[in-house]
């Protein structure tokens, strides 16, 4: 709040007059405000509330549902103005006071509920419902509207997730503004028109975006409802705190709600750096797996084939007497990206009093850690101006937020987006240039761009930032990194924004998990594979589901002499441990969370871990304790505390962002890595290159265990370019058969023009046939045969 | 040349009048480029190319040719809203004539279509604007036909296209045919439409599309009429033009008349002088109500404007006197409504045009538009209350607040509330469909009173006893 008040102004305080600065009067009250700004948004600053339906601060302003009408004095006397699109001018006299601005508000808010249903009382908007809150604040009290109302269809579903109410609608614009103006997938409008305007989809084609669930955040009745909330709660009844979501490495923040110990719902708050309010529906709507019945509760040890149920003690004495007898160096530790900065940290404790070189908090599907030793960028920074070079997954399907941003940069034209990948992505047709280089090829096709005049000229013109990740999984890392150098060769001064997926990776790399002496994790398993290893700790990693080399991730697992899984769930790699460690999960564990920036905020507890399970750090603590190493530690205060003292960088700043919304990005130090030679052998004009890239919604363990996620992922299958479907000559849909030395396997085939040609695109981790037995690490980029049969 | 004399051509009556863009319907082939060239064609064209583009937009500022579409805004001054240096510019002939009353302007492309064709090339030159777009009424099927034909012969002949009379100047007229919405007539909403969205108006600010229009470049927006007034205006000169009407209204103007009168139709009349008794009783006008009834009331300016009675009948067709007096000359559109004239349905015959016209952005026009067109058919079904009476005039305070024009009647004791009114909504959709049951419930109230029921509430407790 920047209210200033003449009167008060400390003249030594005083800043340099802004040129942009106007001072306007509202309701007698002189506000400051800045050129070009909206008079709702001045008064919103000003505690000067005017009622509003369709404005929303994050998206254009239509001026449609007209509530938000006051009265600004003109040279005909006071003229009756929508504050939504008005502008402020200086010396302006605003009034939302008056009679007749209260006549207006009153008859708008009738009309509004005209033909509203008021089903109030059976509504899930209810109680949270801005036409509730506002016909009681602003409304006459009584409706003279005794003819019929509108009529619909009860809620038709207008997606997977998301139903709408025609009859609770009033036609604000939000929901389809956001589509078209925010996420870009335009896919439910008005139809009809007049008094029978509604919103629809398209025929047959669902509002199938991954950013649904804003709308129904948005929407300022109920007409737009999640099918994972219906009916599950009144507001009222809901108990929130404010977290930062890490389903991804984006880190929006979001309130956690809950009731009866029992989450129910996420909503996107605000913050300016990171997500403007919006979540992604995967973050949105898979605080379900937290709530799963299939988590687990205590700990178990196997025997034989089946697993039993043991105390806590008995299980860390168990650990505990593993590790010490193992043989020196032979305990490795993979894991720790998907729980907090504390847990990363506490487990890095014991690898360190273990004496563990062995450790990598990634599965051998990112970038070295290395990444992070260039100059970083952050989301604003990258989204402020300038060129943006995207060398990263498909960030639409993975970093969907960033998406939100780098889109809105394009549209605004604030950035240039520069892509090079190996198919199209969502990004694409919003990039200035994108080029589908065929994998292996993309350090060498990026130069080639470079070296363009209008591509030249366009990176002398502004800042450059490098968005790095890996989008490929059946081609090596290097080719990322050797892309980065490329950039920061023709451009020292380009920063990197590093777009690793996995919610706390950076976190964690940053706090002790990051591999050391190339002991990453492809090395550990390989180590494993060879007998190397005595004790395997997972924390919450899943090698046989992750790593893309499956051959190597089986071997790794089984040549481990014993395995110690510390999961929420039994996932395939848990199954295949000799104990498990039940861990607390999302909303049930306070914390703090690195997202991709470097930007530490704070996640919460909001519920009572499931069963018997605990916070990592607790587990890694006791363990500790247990091994007779005095940790010192007994609350997440004596964690943080030992964390800022530990890790350069964190200094005082983990107890500060417990408080503040938008975080703290601090910066640890990293070594660099030395430069990468890559190259990749020529594809055989017979074969297909592969391009193994993730969905946003596939067999991951939260999306699995979320029923309303469950069913969204698309299903093994392989996409090429319309003209290779005809070569290979198989149907549209058909099964073909795609081999490579290594294996051979049946999926469906589609055609895709987003594919270049002689490549293949697998979507990776999807229910059906594994594209990772044809991976092996070991080779630079990977081709197939696809057969027809 | 094929075609005769037309005795009366079909809804005009041209009168022993100066005309200046009525002057070849006469003609049955007026339509032709033939009988066009025959007739003084294309000869604006050619002086205003001889001379250079300013002077011309001079001749044009000079005439005060206001437009024709309803506001009455000069052309000339339009003309010089652009931003200098902005490229492309384009001129947009609003044809979506969808008013209730008017069918001028169809008359004008049905009939004359080489000169709006001629108004839109000198316009373009005038105001330096690079592409023009043609957006006719989806319904008008003929006037399609002859525009889109008598551009086909304009393009052959080289009026249109490149270098056009050997000249530098350079046009190409884009034909587009709306698929009938009433708001298209708006002309953000137009603009809209010809962009291929929904027709729905565009927020204001920016007022005028003059400064951003279609395809976000600066765009003129002028109706037919306004156009079909420049050839014969740089054939004969500014002094010409405002020798004919008044000062402030100079030049001609075609009025539709419709209704109960003798003889409806479009009379091309003299701006300003002449008055709405001339209209309605004058001989070479509509000679009289019909069946030698009384006149009960009558819309001057299109199904959007206030009524007025027979009190109204020596006002002058002149904007400056018919705004003071409560009502506008809107599109130049006459409804005459005799004796036998049932109020309350005619009332509700035009609301229920204007709320199934509304295109659903704005929330008093959608829900309260609606509202008055449901409430006012319970009236005159006869299902109505006392209370419905005033709710319509509480209704309409939510869609105009304030005040709203009426005309003055001498025997309800009424003085006039002069036009404009304010409104709540985006555009005059909602308004409008205010307009009919405001002027009909202050004038005629009885009428609605008379529709009434009084039924006696039965007692319950009787039963039985």
């Amino acid at each position: 709040m920047t209210t200033i008040d003449t009167n008060t102004t400390d003249a030594e305080n005083t800043p340099p007059v802004d040129p942009n600065a106007v001072s306007i009067t509202i309701n007698g009250r002189t506000v400051a405000a800045r050129k070009g700004e909206l008079i709702i948004a001045a008064a919103d600053r000003a505690d000067e509330y005017i009622p509003r339906f369709c404005y929303h601060p994050r998206m254009s302003s239509v001026g449609m549902c007209r509530q938000c009408l006051v009265e600004v004095e003109g040279p005909r006397g006071p003229m009756m103005v929508v504050s939504c699109m008005t502008p402020v001018a200086d010396g302006q006299i605003v009034r939302t006071d008056t009679p007749q601005v209260k006549r207006a508000h009153e008859g708008m808010i009738e009309l509004l509920l005209a033909n509203h249903p008021l089903d109030c009382p059976v509504c899930d908007k209810g109680g949270e419902c801005p036409l509730q809150d506002q016909a009681f604040s602003h409304g006459a009290g009584e409706s003279r509207f005794v003819e019929e109302k509108r009529h619909y269809e009860k809620p038709i579903p207008i997606s997977d997730l998301v139903l709408l109410d025609r009859e609770r609608c009033i036609l604000c614009d939000r929901c389809t503004r956001f589509a078209d103006e925010v996420a870009g997938d335009p896919l439910i409008i008005f139809t009809q028109r007049g008094n029978n305007t509604q919103v629809m989809t398209f025929p047959d084609e669902p509002f199938a975006s991954y950013f649904s669930g804003n709308t129904v955040q948005i929407c300022p009745v109920g007409a737009l409802t999640a099918t994972p909330y219906r009916f599950k709660a009144r507001p009222w009844d809901l108990e929130q705190r404010e977290s930062t979501c890490t389903s991804c490495s984006v880190g929006c923040r979001t309130v956690v709600q809950s009731s009866r110990d029992e989450l129910l719902r996420f909503q996107g708050v605000d913050s300016d750096p990171v997500n403007w309010g919006w979540l992604c529906d995967r973050g949105r709507f898979n605080f379900q797996s937290t709530n799963s019945e299939d988590r687990l509760v205590t700990p178990q040890v196997k025997s034989g084939d089946s697993f039993t149920t043991v105390t806590w003690s008995e299980a860390l004495d168990t650990v505990a007497r593993t590790v010490r007898h193992a043989r020196p160096g032979s305990v490795a530790l993979i894991g720790g990206a998907r729980g907090t900065n504390e847990d990363a940290f506490m487990w890095a404790k014991v690898a360190d009093a273990l004496g563990v070189t062995m450790r990598d908090a990634q599965l051998d599907d990112g970038l070295p850690a290395s990444i992070y030793s260039y100059a970083q960028a952050t989301i604003d920074s990258t989204c402020a101006g300038g060129t943006v070079i995207v060398v990263a997954p498909d960030l639409k399907e993975e970093l969907p937020v960033l998406f939100l941003r780098l889109r809105d940069a394009a549209e605004k034209k604030r950035v240039r987006i520069i892509e090079v990948s190996s198919h199209q992505t969502g990004l694409t047709k919003y990039a200035w240039r994108s080029v589908q280089a065929e994998p292996g090829t993309s350090a060498a096709a990026l130069a080639a761009l470079l070296s363009e005049s209008a591509v030249a000229t366009q990176i002398q013109s502004g800042a450059v930032t490098i968005v790095a990740g890996r989008g490929n999984l059946a081609e090596s890392a290097n080719h990322v990194m050797a892309a980065v150098d490329a950039v920061i060769g023709a451009v020292p001064s380009a920063t990197v924004l590093p777009a690793l997926r996995r919610g706390n990776v950076r976190g964690a790399l940053s706090v002790g998990l990051a591999p050391s002496d190339g002991n990453d994790t492809a090395a550990i398993l390989e180590a494993a594979a060879n007998g190397k290893v005595d004790c395997l700790i997972l924390l919450g990693a899943d090698p046989l589901s992750d790593v893309a080399d499956a051959d190597l991730a089986r071997r790794g697992i089984a040549g481990a002499k014993f395995v110690v899984a510390v999961d929420t769930f039994l996932s395939p790699s848990a199954a295949h441990a000799d104990i498990v460690l039940p861990a607390a999960a999302y909303g049930e564990k306070d914390g703090t969370t690195m997202n991709l920036e470097g930007r530490v905020t704070n996640v919460v507890q909001k519920i009572t871990p499931r069963g018997t399970s605990r916070a990592d750090w607790m587990i890694a603590a006791e363990l500790l304790s247990v091994l007779g190493h005095d940790s010192s530690v007994s609350t997440l205060a004596d964690v943080q505390r030992d964390m800022a003292k530990a890790i350069p960088g964190f200094g005082a700043t983990t107890t500060a962002v417990a408080v503040k919304r938008d975080g703290v990005v601090v910066s640890v130090p990293v070594a660099a890595h030395s430069n990468v030679v890559t190259s990749a052998p020529p594809r055989n004009s017979y074969e297909f290159r592969l391009n193994v890239s993730r969905k946003l919604y596939d067999r991951a363990i939260s999306t699995l265990t979320s029923p309303a996620l469950e069913n969204l992922a698309p299903g093994a299958q392989v996409l090429v370019n319309p003209l290779d479907l005809d070569r290979v000559g198989a149907p549209e849909g058909g099964n073909v058969r795609v081999s490579n030395n290594n294996s051979s396997l049946v999926l469906p085939v589609h055609s895709s023009p987003s594919v270049p040609r002689g490549v293949a695109l697998v979507p990776f981790n999807q229910p059906g046939a594994d594209i990772r037995e044809l991976i092996r690490r070991s080779d630079s980029v990977v081709d197939v045969r696809i057969e027809s049969i | 040349m094929s075609g005769g004399t037309w005795k009366h051509a079909p809804g005009f009556y041209e009168g022993d009048r100066p005309r200046i863009v009525t002057s070849r319907f006469e003609y049955e082939d007026s339509f032709t480029l033939e009988r066009y060239l025959a007739t003084d064609g294309y000869k604006g064209l050619r002086t205003a190319l001889g001379r250079p583009a300013t002077d011309v937009h001079d001749e044009v500022k000079n005439a005060t040719v206001l437009g024709r579409g309803g506001a009455g805004f000069p052309a000339g001054n339009k003309w010089g809203l652009t931003p200098q240096g902005v490229w492309p510019r384009y001129l947009v002939v609003n044809g979506d004539e969808s008013e209730p009353g008017t069918y001028k302007d169809r008359l004008l492309m049905e009939r004359d279509p080489h000169q709006l064709i001629e108004g839109c090339l000198i316009a373009s030159y005038a105001a330096g604007l690079s592409q023009c777009f043609l957006y006719i009424r989806g319904e008008m099927a003929l006037a399609q036909e002859r525009v889109a034909a008598a551009l086909n012969e304009a393009y052959a002949a080289g009026y249109v296209g490149k270098n056009i009379l050997g000249s530098k100047f350079s046009l190409d007229i884009v034909l587009h045919w709306g698929a009938g919405a009433y708001v298209v007539g708006e002309e953000t909403a137009l603009i809209e439409s010809l962009e291929g969205n929904r027709g729905m108006p565009r927020l204001k600010p920016p007022y005028f599309p003059a400064a951003i229009g279609l395809y976000g470049q600066p765009t003129i927006v002028n109706n037919v009429e306004t156009l079909a007034n420049l050839p014969w205006l740089l054939q004969n000169g500014a002094p010409a033009y405002t020798a004919i009407g008044t000062a402030t209204s100079p030049g001609t103007r075609m009025v539709a008349v419709s209704g109960h009168v003798n003889r409806p139709g479009v009379f091309e009349i003299i701006n300003g002088t002449t008055t709405f008794r001339d209209l309605l009783y004058g001989d070479e006008f509509c000679q009289g109500i019909r069946n030698g009834n009384d006149l009960k009331a009558f819309v001057p300016g299109g199904g959007s404007a206030p009524w007025f009675t027979p009190d109204q009948l020596d006002l002058p067709f002149e904007a400056s006197q018919v705004g003071p007096a409560g009502s506008m000359l809107g599109s130049g559109a006459i409804m005459v409504m005799d004796s036998t004239t049932d109020i309350p349905r005619a009332a509700l015959t035009l609301t229920r045009f204007y709320a199934h016209e509304s295109c659903g952005k704005c929330t008093p026009c959608r829900e309260g538009g609606t509202w008055l067109e449901r409430i006012l058919s319970r009236v005159v079904d006869g299902k109505g209350t006392d209370a419905d009476l005033d709710q319509l005039f509480e209704v309409g305070e939510s869609i105009c607040p304030g005040a709203f024009p009426h005309a003055s009647n001498e025997k309800l004791g009424l003085a006039a509330v002069p036009f404009p009114y304010r409104m709540n909504t985006i555009c005059f959709v909602g308004p409008s469909a205010y307009a009919p049951v405001h002027s009909a419930l202050t004038l005629f109230r009885s009428e609605f009173e008379a529709r009434i029921t009084k039924r006696k509430l039965i007692s319950v407790t009787a039963v039985g006893q």
